[in-house]
């Protein structure tokens, strides 16, 4: 208890009864509401909106959902010995099949690439043009669109909404909200459904799946991925972007005034007014007529005036409602406008603003592309290069060797041989740097060993076999290589070292 | 003490009402959603205990109301997956033992099934790589002192080396010559040198080859090539199963030698000995059986 001296005096382990109620006067009262650190959610009923980036958006919906419900039903020819989807990935076979690629286990550095480059396309993408990607092309975003498209389709447009979200359950308001609930879980299940195609021929499956013959995985992951559609992209929405997902975490910690972001250009917008106060006060009053377009067309719920946030996905439909508004009421477009803070500053000061290619090419941008594309180009040039033949040895060690009753001295190997076309091929396998050794598998007799064997490969697939390896008595332990080429114009060869053990 | 509870300005929470010099608790109850969870695992918990075997008792634990005990479930599965090799077993059951290689399906589970039950009941003797060691022979290589086709490996399997009371077991015995006075010790270093001399790792006599052709050619052939049907080994190779050291060989005619291995037909079933003939037979020294060849028409009969 040396510590008698620090401590508060307030907070003395001997209370008195005027410690009971512990009031400082100069602190309000205690029954004031205390900060809370729970945001409420508001519901958010997006106003249906037209414009330029809204058109953008309907789009980029299209492009992004048709290349996701139209590409298992692609076809690509690969002969008859692999399947003709354009891309499958066969968890089965343990292949990944995507037009002219085919992609084995052990190649999977492809993917972890395509993965890398799309973490760093993404800071591509954010260096310069802010969060294009949360807000045109994420799937959270695509599909909330495509929920909230229903909600207006279904209970009218944003007043419609708040009046019937207020409104106490009626049979009317049961057999509309069962309606839409139904149309969600509709899309629910095509999103999953259109999910399972991607794992297995998309034809067959369909018809397994709807006479009940597909495995009990396809079932279960439609009925999962239809679950969390409805429940992420119908209920959760921008919550999703505003609390679960990390992206927008990463994202603010890449812009900088130089990150185009949709911008309220404060400077012109203040003081906000309506039209008849401005005409009476032009000094005091800015462009911003304060009609709350802005927040109404908002599908996370956002006041973009309030200056950059978190919670703007940068989708740029309030730029579209804000154009429109001030084309009604007279004024040059762009109010809220793609715009970096920097140039902010610049039209702030009555400067020109900057062509857009300056904006977009900074050292940063060029930086980040530079990665991605030598990322993209190493990926491209492995893939050119890499060999469809391969071969690895496994020596027995248990017994290392075995003397023969001629004295000569065998080895034995597991040796494993890949051929990675779709089709069969010859291969020849040989002992190099081993000049008195024979061979032989255990699928012929040692009568027929010789220093070189020819191996028929099936089609696509790994094989391995057991191969003895003869010498005569008096050698030492060596080291040599097997080999193998291809016996076709490719004439692909491998190599793996090995090693002949001899008694000492 | 306790009653120093006051609420917290910054936060809106509760104190718990201790204090240590100057610090002080909030009382953050734990999440609902967390709560619940724990009370419905307590509700889990002693469903559980009363469906499954739980409490322990003085002899035993409770039975549990489902009856479930991991010995009946080691027991199903093993079941189970017995009943996954039925195939298999049955068609191994079947099929003559040196007809097996034609079917290189059947041949390829037999040996894998070999390896596995070799694990078990063999390894003790002839070693995890099957190698073996003095005294026990190495299966790898192509010296058979029995015969190395199927049907002799099998035949061995069943039946045994020199089984005590075995009647169909393999057997032969070799006279200890120096040890029963049939040789003098002279006599035996004599043969010795020439044994060894059949591999050339010693000088020809004309004395040792004399004792050889009177005592041991009856068994080991005139040329010393050894003969199956005593298990009497080659001794012009270079494989030695008790040392090929004149030390060894001395010790070996004087004493001699013989090796025992049981009769496994009384411990395991025909078809795991099926599979341990297959799985010896491919490990590179396995011979062809030849009978089949000379005679496939009564085999193919048979067969039918």
């Amino acid at each position: 208890m040396n510590n008698l001296e620090t401590r508060p005096p307030e907070s003395s382990a001997a209370a008195t009864p005027e410690d009971l109620t512990r009031h400082d006067p100069t602190e309000p009262p205690q029954h004031e509401v205390p900060l809370n650190l729970y945001e409420k959610r508001k519901g958010v009923f997006p106003q249906k909106i037209d414009g330029k980036f809204r058109r953008f958006k309907w789009l980029v919906m299209l492009i992004t959902l048709g290349i996701y419900y139209i590409t298992p039903w692609l076809r690509w020819d690969r002969g008859p010995y692999a399947p003709d989807q354009a891309v499958l990935i066969d968890l089965a076979h343990r292949r990944f099949y995507m037009f002219g690629i085919e992609i084995w286990p052990h190649e999977f550095y492809f993917v972890a690439g395509l993965l890398i480059m799309a973490g760093i396309g993404l800071f591509v993408v954010t260096s310069a043009v802010g969060r294009a990607w949360c807000g045109y092309s994420c799937p959270q975003t695509v599909w909330t669109d495509l929920f909230q498209h229903v909600d207006r389709l279904i209970d009218g447009d944003r007043n419609a909404q708040i009046r019937l979200a207020k409104a106490p359950l009626s049979p009317s308001k049961f057999f509309r909200r069962t309606f839409k609930y139904a149309i969600y879980l509709f899309i629910g299940f095509w999103t999953g459904g259109a999910w399972i195609m991607y794992f297995a021929d998309a034809p067959t499956l369909v018809r397994d799946f709807w006479s009940g013959e597909a495995a009990p995985t396809a079932y279960i992951t439609v009925a999962v991925l239809t679950l969390t559609t409805v429940g992420l992209g119908g209920f959760m929405r921008e919550q999703v972007c505003i609390y679960m997902c990390p992206w927008p975490r990463i994202q603010s910690a890449m812009l900088d005034e130089k990150s185009l972001l949709v911008t309220y250009k404060d400077w012109r917008g203040e003081k906000r007014g309506s039209v008849k106060k401005a005409a009476k006060n032009p000094e005091t009053y800015g462009d911003c007529i304060d009609c709350h377009q802005c927040v109404a067309v908002c599908p996370t719920g956002i006041d973009i005036r309030e200056g950059p946030q978190v919670g703007c996905i940068t989708c740029a439909l309030c730029i579209d409602a804000c154009d429109r508004v001030m084309a009604e009421v007279g004024r040059p477009r762009g109010l809220i406008d793609y715009a970096t803070l920097e140039d902010c500053e610049r039209e702030a000061a009555g400067e020109e603003p900057r062509p857009v290619w300056k904006t977009l090419l900074h050292p940063r941008t060029i930086a980040y592309f530079s990665i991605w594309a030598a990322i993209g180009l190493g990926l491209l040039f492995a893939l050119g290069n890499r060999d469809h033949t391969d071969i690895s040895v496994a020596q027995d060690r248990n017994p290392p060797y075995v003397m023969l009753s001629d004295g000569s001295v065998r080895n034995a190997y597991t040796v494993k041989l890949r051929n990675m076309e779709s089709r069969p091929r010859d291969m020849r396998i040989a002992l190099e740097g081993l000049p008195q050794g024979v061979m032989w598998t255990d699928a012929m007799g040692r009568e027929d060993a010789a220093s070189t064997l020819i191996q028929r490969m099936p089609a696509d697939a790994t094989q391995a076999f057991r191969v003895y390896v003869v010498q005569p008595a008096d050698v030492a332990k060596d080291e040599f290589t097997f080999t193998v080429t291809s016996l076709d114009k490719q004439a692909e060869t491998d190599s793996n070292e090995a090693r002949f053990n001899a008694p000492e | 003490m306790m009653a120093n509870k006051r609420i917290d300005k910054p936060t809106g929470t509760e104190t718990v009402g201790h204090e240590w010099d100057g610090i002080e608790e909030l009382n953050t109850p734990l999440p609902r959603w967390w709560l619940w969870t724990f009370y419905a695992c307590i509700v889990f918990a002693i469903g559980y205990t009363i469906a499954y075997p739980a409490w322990p008792m003085v002899n035993s634990a409770t039975k549990g109301m489902l009856g479930w005990t991991s010995h009946e479930q080691l027991a199903k599965e093993m079941a189970k997956a017995d009943e996954s090799k039925g195939a298999i077993r049955a068609a191994l059951a079947k099929i003559p033992i040196e007809r097996l290689p034609e079917d290189s399906e059947l041949m390829r589970a037999a040996v894998a099934g070999g390896r596995a039950a070799f694990k078990v009941n063999c390894v003790q003797c002839h070693g995890a790589g099957a190698a073996g060691s003095k005294g026990y022979p190495n299966l790898n290589d192509d010296d058979w002192l029995w015969g190395g086709d199927l049907k002799a490996i099998t035949y061995t399997l069943e039946h045994g080396v020199r089984q005590p009371d075995g009647e169909d077991t393999r057997f032969s015995m070799m006279p200890a010559f120096g040890a029963d006075g049939i040789l003098t010790s002279a006599q035996v270093s004599q043969v010795a040198d020439h044994v060894l001399s059949l591999s050339g790792k010693a000088k020809d006599n004309a004395a040792g080859a004399q004792i050889f052709a009177d005592n041991c050619a009856v068994c080991h052939g005139p040329n010393g090539k050894g003969m199956r049907e005593f298990g009497a080994p080659n001794l012009t190779d270079p494989i030695w199963l008790y040392g090929g050291s004149r030390e060894d060989v001395i010790a070996t005619v004087t004493n001699s030698r013989y090796g025992v291995m049981p009769a496994w037909k009384d411990r395991l079933d025909p078809v795991t000995i099926k599979m341990l003939a297959a799985y010896v037979h491919s490990l590179g020294g396995g011979e062809d059986f030849v009978e089949v060849a000379e005679d496939p028409a009564t085999e193919v009969d048979e067969q039918s």
